[in-house]
């Protein structure tokens, strides 16, 4: 699309694209050192992660202020308010996912404190593919790519089959062993914690959507089964 | 006077079929299709030029004042030919009232301004009949609490967004079915705009509007339709929310997020 006619006006909407960008940037960042520390035990990491969360929240906070900025000044419509709007709800979705990772980390110092258990790398497994989902949505909104937005609208239904296995594997193995329930519960709601990113992806896959098309993705999200009813 | 069929007569209170005015050699406005609903308020939006104003000027044949227009197509008001050549002009005008961009009160009374339309056109049996007219009109315009101890002081005397009201209740004192205003608000103050805008909402109930607007956001707040001209065109119509949120034309797209080149 053509420039605006106030030049300011497209710098700032440049602004806003940029602070998402570093935004969805720290919180892959976040997410990626979490598994590590989880992989490897870093208690060292763990707890920069879980101080590094503010700063993800900062961005979110300057993300806010900015786009009110922007709708009192500059009154937008149609594309403009729509690339605004979406800013400011891809920017809270991203806030999420860093949370989230922060969690992961925060649970994985309490994990060193116990002896090793094997269903982590099947928590691993499912992380990476929710990893891949972050980096593709965030490419994605970079690129105005509606095409891949719904491919991972559509790989949520993956991350639900995933985690659903992972809950049953856990139980399992907690039935086999009681001594590990305490480190399989933390790494249940790890898992859970990783499966809401993988929501979150979504989430912004249909806020891009509208931000590009005007209008909301169409049919019903296919949905795994994400509760276990045994 | 060709005669496209009009489609849905009963959803429109005015409507143009393949409208085109000419000034000498100019083409002005071009193929224009376009329905009006009843009770709604239609904004006509675009740049300068485009031809949203000889649009609105069509509709009471206000073109017909200007030398060397012609008019071709078919444009109706609840079904009657408005360029029909037995259609008395003076009759169309008390159906369609206009309101125009700087407030023109007559140099008279603040009660004859209001007065003069059912004056002329023999509304009023007597003295007590005009007054309710009168009264109920720039009740109506929401002007009466502000100059009802001063109907007899001049028109012009008051200010430039009561003024705009006064002209607004002249307008409706005629009992119109269309008004049609052009840019009604841009000689006015925020406040004095606002109140005009609250007027054009409550005048919906009993009228129909048709809104010619420089301003986006006022086109946003006041009506119910959006229609936006480029080059004498009609390139979009459609609910004002759609046209603000999700234009369908990337003309409509440039012009109302400012990136016009």
């Amino acid at each position: 699309m053509s420039d605006h006619t106030v030049k300011s006006y497209d710098e700032e909407l440049a602004h806003l694209t940029n602070i998402i960008a570093r935004m969805g940037g720290m919180a892959e960042a976040q997410f990626a050192s979490a598994l590590q520390a989880l992989s490897k035990r870093d208690s060292d990491l763990a707890a920069r992660v879980v101080a590094g969360d503010t700063r993800v929240d900062e961005l979110e906070h300057e993300v806010q202020q900015f786009t009110v900025r922007l709708l009192a000044l500059r009154q937008p419509v149609a594309s403009d308010l729509r690339h605004i709007v979406a800013a400011l709800k891809i920017g809270a979705e991203l806030e999420r996912v860093a949370d989230y990772a922060a969690n992961v980390a925060k649970r994985s110092l309490v994990l060193n404190q116990l002896p090793p258990v094997k269903p982590v790398s099947a928590v691993l497994h499912l992380a990476h593919l929710v990893q891949e989902i972050l980096k593709d949505i965030l490419d994605a909104y970079i690129e105005r790519d509606v095409e891949k937005a719904i491919r991972v609208w559509n790989r949520d239904e993956e991350v639900d089959d995933l985690y659903t296995g992972l809950f049953r594997e856990l139980i399992t193995y907690m039935m086999e062993d009681p001594r590990t329930i305490t480190a399989c519960t933390h790494l249940m709601f790890m898992a859970k914690n990783i499966e809401r990113i993988g929501d979150h992806a979504t989430n912004i896959a249909e806020t891009l959507h509208f931000l590009v098309v005007g209008t909301p993705i169409k049919g019903e999200r296919p949905k795994g089964n994400t509760v276990d009813t045994e | 006077m060709n005669a496209i069929p009009v489609t849905q007569p009963s959803l429109s209170k005015v409507s143009a079929r393949d409208v085109n005015v000419y000034y000498g050699q100019k083409h002005a406005l071009k193929h224009v299709d376009l329905d009006i609903r009843p009770n709604d308020v239609t904004a006509l939006i675009g740049p300068s030029g485009c031809g949203k104003s000889t649009f609105l000027r069509c509709i009471n044949r206000m073109n017909d004042l200007i030398d060397n227009a012609q008019v071709t197509g078919l444009l109706t008001l609840d079904g009657d030919d408005v360029y029909d050549r037995n259609i008395d002009v003076v009759q169309l005008r008390a159906r369609v009232g206009m309101v125009f961009q700087k407030p023109n009160p007559f140099p008279k009374s603040i009660y004859d301004n209001v007065a003069y339309g059912p004056r002329i056109h023999g509304m009023a049996r007597d003295q007590a009949e005009l007054d309710e007219i009168v009264m109920g009109s720039l009740e109506k315009a929401g002007l009466l609490a502000e100059v009802k101890d001063r109907l007899e002081e001049t028109g012009t005397g008051l200010s430039g967004g009561q003024q705009q009201r006064l002209c607004i209740a002249r307008a409706i004192a005629v009992a119109p079915e269309v008004i049609l205003m052009d840019e009604p608000c841009s000689a006015l103050d925020p406040i004095a705009t606002a109140k005009v805008e609250e007027l054009i909402d409550e005048l919906r109930e009993n009228f129909t509007i048709v809104i010619v607007t420089h301003s986006m956001q006022q086109a946003a707040r006041v009506s119910q339709r959006t229609a936006f001209f480029h080059l004498g065109e009609l390139v979009e119509v459609g609910d004002t929310e759609q046209i603000f949120t999700n234009p369908q034309h990337p003309l409509t797209q440039g012009y109302i997020t400012g990136r016009f080149g």
